[in-house]
């Protein structure tokens, strides 16, 4: 195990847990999904997300290992589990995002850092700094284009695709993890103004908030 | 209802109009009636409006000029409502719609009786050419005088003073082939490229694609032109791969093919957008488009002749009246005289005749004109005077007469004697100048095509121009130009067109035209009647005459020194006229005086679509940590650092009344060093650094020294460029042997991770080591103050005992049940836990400090008690005691400098030149005022000598400066001229109210000055 | 807006997601001790600032967040190749002698105003 510190930063249960979104479901609200929702909003609170630093090869037989999936070959890839739970995505030439279920992060990195042994590596667990929101329906793609200046056509956006880029004034992670759905990754402070502007720009779509 | 006028000019058939429907509108106050089809233009030619507006310089009455985006006079400003106002809208691409209201732009009090007209042309006097440039030579003041006066009178139209109710946004676009311009060359090279699967957008200014085609006399296939159109159309918009973007047009053309394309998408529906079920839609998008190749099939717009009066309402250009023939039904007066250099401008006299109006006669600038529309005109029996031209305009608000005389080009100057024939309109023609703005916008230089007589614009790469845009004007070689490049650039994007035929279009045989710009008269230009150049801006010929002999060569300065081709105009009319006339002044070729810079916009684009959605609430981004909604329900006042929100201070309200920041600060101050205060620090930025380089890298990033710092300790870092300036500071902790936690500025956040990853890939990629921001995933909540020991262990298993846990250590352990890491920092002096834990539990272990704090006065402060707690204790902040030219020893900070480290780390050897080891360096002491009532203003000048005569030498200035609760006193840090030397020296700070005030120079650590309350 | 081609994302990506940070292949003094004040002056703060190719550093700060290299022609603003840290350029205004854009560049260029 590397000389680095480890920390598990969740707890039981019981105690009180806010996503991102909280303060903006109460300051904004949630219009309701309706048959004239051209698109519908929803947020995938606290999942664990780690961002691994470190040489691909390495890294890539320790997470086939531990999380039986294997890093994405390409630049901008996105490759996920069966059902979608928990995915993979390229960042950079030495630095991927791995989101698994909320409460998976901490043993993940834990033995990853066993496989891993004494390798050049990082692993950072960024669980409480991000969360995902799901975009889904016809007008999605059109909401995209109004939003981030990244070209979301599927001829050069297909699923399993992700990027980093600009979002509005802000920056977030795009990714189309299937055909339907595409899923925005935001920083927690910026979480708002992305809603926010979310909201407004699907305001001609009769967009909706799924909670 | 007041009775409507009729429409006296309509025509019974013809023309792409709804005559079955009826639209109201009102223009200048009189309501008038049109079509569904009609522009406001058509309409108001309908009604037999002819003054549509008074000219900018010489308030002359102004009448419709043109059919399309080069109108020069008939602009106008839009709005029943003050919200609803537009100003600069072109009649002419103004679609009606029902309750239209327009004003004339110029033309104050009215258009028919003008004010300025009757004071005998005021503002001619006033603005000779030469005018700006002149003014802008004398004094500022005399600016000032005339500006309000132009606005005035000139008229640049005006924006609301209500705020708008439309929603406006841009979308991001991507394409393979952008086409601008749906005319004939268009719309054939997006079918081809289309047909290839290429992505194509097809952007077209107009209500409707068709262009030319759409009052077109030519048929294609034997069918009118604009049943082609319609099949082209259907086709396209049947295709996946293409966008067809009608009412959208291209504005700027900027690096690399991203093009701004400007979309109108309610205006053509009424004045503000229309509610769909109940949703406001988006009336104009800017479309911001990358493409991998463009086509410019922008068409070209005709020039008219400049002849003496030719300003008069009733000369148009010829070519516009077919449009509002054809297309508009509307025939615009009932006797024309068209005066023409080429074949092209006999089609209006063919039109004007099938519309059953009269042509009193052709004037034709060449001795013998032959071609198939001359002989159509010959054979409908129509005048034609050869070797002639309209010489003067006669008319006061509507044309009376045309004066013609045979003229010779090449002497320029009139050779026969002039015969005056009656009639009210007269239809100019000199040819077609290819609208080349969208190419310029590129930076590449048109080209002079003799053959053509006009610019034809030189491509970069990536950029093709077909049709009207590329000089080419027979229908059918347009068309076959517009595949060619829609296959061609569909290519290079790597998609093949399949063939594409082309419809079968008769070629009209047409004899050359004759270079005709400036029509000779009788009197030599400068005596003679005005003969404008252009319309909008008033420059006329003899105008740019006179720059020329003012010394003006360049046309870019001539262009300046009469504003001619200014503002929204950008030179569409006038621009080659008046380069071929500067160059007949000059004795040079056209092509040797060259041409002016197009600039963006091409036409007006609306501020809402500039600015889209990045307005109001979103304009730019607010940052909140998790415990913002506490903020805001306890009445927090924010301040904005960076883009953050922090709470500033939480005003109370004490006996129903609301506390000052004053009061407030004074009483979170006095909390924090008798009780304890808690702050929501979560906005540092925090950096993980992983890897077993990872100590020597901050030991070459930082001042100091880390080759010690033990597992569980924490110390303070001092960042430097390296020129030896601070650039920032914080606190890095050691997490394990390999990894660190590194704290930043909350402005300096992005930019640290930034400059560490810099020096690591450019200058050091062999250190093992990674950043990775973990900004957002912490909350940090500081408690500090005395009992802030006492509340912390009331829910903490962290042992706090001040010997197990010292000051400048870390621990884990729970807080409040929640897996914490505590850190013992202290920026206020005072005994102080910072509790860091994952943010989506930050609120909970908030709340539970507050419950159990209660008891001992735990209170919320902001960030002004913070700066004055740390500012009491002398502690810098990076960017408000210094400012990109302090070192540390500037700072007194000699103690966080490790000049016996072995690798020489970023500063280091610019700390040793001369200059940063001067002694009369600003350094960072401690001022206490005199006067302990006075604050201190931040940025104030310190002088050594108050009765030096001014200028004094500045010896430093203020950096923070604020009132102690604590010491009852102002107190205030600044940078000072060998400061440090000078401990316990009076400096002066001269007010600009007049007084001055004392101070004294003194330690920057004003309370606790051993450091001894943090360390309890 | 220029449209650049990251070389490590393997794409163009617009230019609001880079930041230019000045020249390329600026190399810290390796002893910078031995440096006179001259010399540290010119690593410091003097630039080139060429008519026509000119290298310079960027980063793909909204993105893969690397730094690499751009080979730019200040006067037509063609982006003539990117490539890696550590590596050199294949177009350099030497190699060209005076390059043909640059000639094409200076007769085209306007006043711009």
């Amino acid at each position: 195990m590397s000389n680095a510190a480890t920390f598990d930063t969740r707890t039981d249960s019981a105690i009180p847990v806010e996503s991102p979104l909280a303060y903006s479901y109460r300051r904004s609200g949630a219009p309701a999904a309706g048959p004239e929702s051209r698109v519908t909003l929803r947020e995938r609170a606290l999942l664990g997300q780690l961002v691994l630093r470190g040489g691909a090869i390495v890294l890539d037989e320790a997470v086939r290992e531990v999380l039986g999936l294997g890093l994405p070959g390409e630049p901008q890839g996105l490759v996920q589990d069966e059902r979608g739970e928990r995915s993979i995505q390229w960042l950079s030439p030495d630095e991927w995002l791995v989101i698994v279920p909320g409460g998976e992060e901490f043993e993940l990195e834990t033995r990853l850092r066993e496989r891993l042994g004494d390798a050049h590596y990082a692993i950072s667990d960024v669980s409480g700094g991000q969360t995902l929101l799901e975009l889904e329906g016809e007008a999605a793609r059109e909401l995209l284009m109004k939003t981030v200046i990244y070209d979301v056509h599927p001829s050069h956006f297909p699923v399993g695709r992700g990027v980093t880029t600009v979002f509005a004034k802000a920056t977030a992670i795009v990714r189309r993890p299937s055909e339907e759905r595409w899923e925005l990754v935001v920083r927690r402070s910026f979480a708002d103004y992305c809603y926010r502007w979310l909201l407004d720009a699907g305001e001609e779509y009769a967009i909706g908030v799924v909670r | 209802m007041s009775q409507s006028k009729k429409q006296v000019h309509r025509l019974a058939k013809g023309g792409r109009i709804d005559r079955s429907r009826t639209l109201s509108f009102t223009f200048n106050g009189q309501s008038y009636q049109g079509h569904p089809g009609d522009t406001l233009a058509s309409a108001l030619l309908a009604n037999g409006v002819d003054i549509v507006n008074r000219s900018f310089k010489y308030s002359r009455p102004r009448g419709i000029v043109a059919a399309g985006a080069e109108e020069p006079n008939a602009i106008v400003q839009l709005g029943s409502t003050e919200a609803a106002q537009v100003p600069n809208v072109r009649a002419t691409q103004q679609a009606l719609f029902a309750g239209l209201t327009a004003r004339s732009t110029n033309g104050w009090p009215n258009v028919q009786r003008d004010l300025m007209g009757l004071f005998g042309k005021l503002g001619g006097k006033f603005m000779p050419p030469g005018f700006y440039y002149k003014t802008f030579m004398a004094p500022a003041s005399l600016w000032m005088t005339y500006e309000r006066y132009i606005r005035k009178a000139a008229g640049l139209g005006r924006s609301p003073m209500e705020a708008d109710p439309d929603t406006y946004d841009h979308l991001h676009q991507h394409c393979d082939v952008l086409v601008v311009g749906g005319g004939a060359a268009g719309l054939a090279a997006a079918l081809a490229a289309a047909r290839s699967s290429a992505r194509v957008i097809v952007a077209d200014e107009q209500e409707e694609m068709g262009g030319s085609l759409l009052d077109s006399r030519e048929t294609l296939d034997g069918k009118p032109a604009d049943q082609w159109v319609a099949q082209v159309v259907k086709e396209l918009a049947g295709y996946d791969n293409v966008t067809l973007l009608p009412r959208t047009t291209a504005n700027g053309y900027h690096d690399h093919h991203f093009v701004t394309l400007h979309e109108r998408r309610t205006e053509h529906l009424g004045e503000t957008a229309p509610l769909v079920k109940g949703r406001r839609q988006v009336r104009a998008r800017m479309h911001r488009v990358r493409a991998g190749q463009v086509i410019l099939a922008t068409g070209a717009h005709e020039r008219p002749l400049v002849y003496a009066g030719n300003d008069v309402p009733g000369n148009m250009l010829a070519g516009a009246v077919s449009t509002y023939i054809r297309r508009y039904g509307v025939a615009p007066g009932h006797k024309l005289v068209l005066t023409t250099s080429n074949d092209y401008g006999y089609r209006a006299a063919l039109d004007w005749k099938e519309a059953g109006r009269e042509v009193v006669a052709i004037v034709d600038a060449r001795q013998s004109p032959a071609g198939d529309w001359v002989e159509a005109a010959r054979a409908q029996g129509i005048k034609i005077i050869t070797g002639s031209a309209v010489i003067e305009a006669k008319g006061g608000s509507r044309v009376s007469a045309a004066r013609v005389a045979k003229i010779d080009i090449d002497a320029f100057q009139v050779s026969g004697p002039a015969q005056e024939l009656a009639c009210d309109t007269i239809a100019s023609s000199g040819g077609y100048s290819p609208v080349i703005h969208l190419a310029s916008h590129t930076g590449a230089r048109p080209t002079w095509r003799d053959d053509i007589l006009g610019f034809v614009p030189s491509l970069v790469k990536g950029v093709h121009a077909c049709g009207g845009a590329n000089g080419t004007y027979a229908l059918g070689e347009v068309l076959a130009e517009g595949v060619e490049a829609g296959i061609k650039a569909a290519a290079v994007t790597g998609h093949a067109a399949p063939a594409v035929s082309l419809p079968q279009v008769k070629a009209l045989k047409q004899g050359p035209a004759a270079p005709l710009f400036q029509v000779p008269h009788e009197k030599p230009t400068l005596r003679a009647p005005k003969q404008f150049v252009d319309l909008q801006n008033d420059v006329t010929a003899a105008g740019i005459e006179l720059a020329t002999r003012e010394g003006f060569e360049s046309i870019e300065h001539v262009k300046r020194y009469t504003a001619m081709g200014f503002g929204t105009d950008q030179g569409k009319l006038g621009n080659i006229n008046g380069m071929a006339i500067a160059a007949r002044c000059l004795g040079r070729p056209i092509p040797e005086v060259g041409t002016t810079v197009f600039r963006p916009n091409y036409t007006p684009v609306t501020f809402g679509a500039i600015v889209g959605r990045h307005c109001r609430d979103l304009f730019d981004p607010e940052r909140y940590t998790a415990l913002h909604q506490w903020h805001v329900e306890h009445g927090a006042e924010f301040e904005d650092v960076g883009q953050w929100k922090r709470p500033w201070y939480y005003p109370q309200t004490v006996n129903g009344k609301v506390e000052t920041l004053h009061e407030a600060v004074a009483r979170e101050c006095s909390a924090v060093r008798e009780k304890v205060g808690i702050l929501d620090a979560s906005t540092l930025g925090k950096i993980d650094i992983q890897g077993p380089d990872a100590r020597e890298f901050l030991a070459r990033v930082y001042t100091n020294k880390w080759e010690k710092l033990a597992v569980g300790k924490c110390r303070y870092g001092l960042m430097c460029k390296d020129d030896g300036m601070v650039t920032d500071d914080g606190v890095t902790s050691c997490l394990a042997d390999n990894h660190f936690l590194m704290t930043t500025t909350t402005g300096g956040a992005a930019a640290i991770l930034e400059w560490l990853e810099l020096w690591h890939q450019t200058e050091w990629p062999e250190l093992d080591v990674y950043f990775s921001s973990v900004t957002d995933h912490w909350a940090t909540m500081t408690i500090t103050g005395p009992e802030a020991r006492k509340l912390l262990a009331e829910i903490t298993d962290i042992d706090l005992d001040k010997e197990s846990f010292k000051f400048m250590e870390w621990r884990a352990g729970k807080v409040a049940g929640v897996p914490a890491r505590v850190y013992r920092i202290s920026f206020t002096g005072e005994l102080t836990f910072e509790i860091n834990v994952q943010a989506n539990y930050a609120m909970h272990v908030w709340q539970t400090l507050f419950k159990h704090g209660e008891k001992y006065g735990l209170t919320p402060y902001g960030t002004e008690t913070m700066h004055v707690l740390r500012a009491e204790k002398g502690f810098i902040i990076v960017g408000q005691d210094t400012d990109g030219s302090v070192t540390p020893e500037d700072l007194g900070m000699q103690w966080c400098v490790g000049y016996d480290k072995p690798f020489s780390w970023i500063g280091k050897r610019a700390l040793t030149r001369s200059d940063t080891k001067r002694e009369n360096r600003k350094q960072l002491v401690g001022l206490k005022p005199k006067d302990p009532k006075v604050v201190l203003e931040e940025g104030a000048q310190i002088v050594f000598d108050p009765k030096h005569a001014i200028p004094m030498p500045m010896a430093g200035h203020v950096t923070s400066s604020y009132y102690s609760p604590t010491l009852d006193s102002g107190f205030a840090l600044a940078v000072v001229k060998g400061g440090h030397q000078k401990m316990g020296e009076t400096v002066y700070l001269p007010m600009a109210d007049g007084q001055t005030h004392e101070a004294k120079i003194v330690s920057p650590i004003f309370y606790d000055p051993k450091g001894e309350r943090q360390n309890v | 807006m220029f449209y650049i081609y990251c070389p490590y994302c393997g794409e163009h990506r617009e230019e609001e997601e880079f930041h230019p940070k000045g020249q390329a292949h600026i190399e810290r003094p390796k002893d910078p001790e031995a440096c006179s004040d001259e010399a540290w002056g010119d690593y410091l703060f003097f630039r080139d600032n060429p008519r026509g190719v000119h290298h310079e550093l960027w980063v793909h700060a909204v993105g893969c967040r690397k730094f690499f290299n751009v080979t730019r022609h200040t006067v037509t603003y063609e982006i003539l190749e990117t490539y890696k840290m550590g590596e050199q350029p294949s177009i350099t205004a030497d190699a060209q002698g005076q390059p043909r854009e640059a000639v094409a560049a200076s007769r085209q260029e306007g006043v711009r105003a």
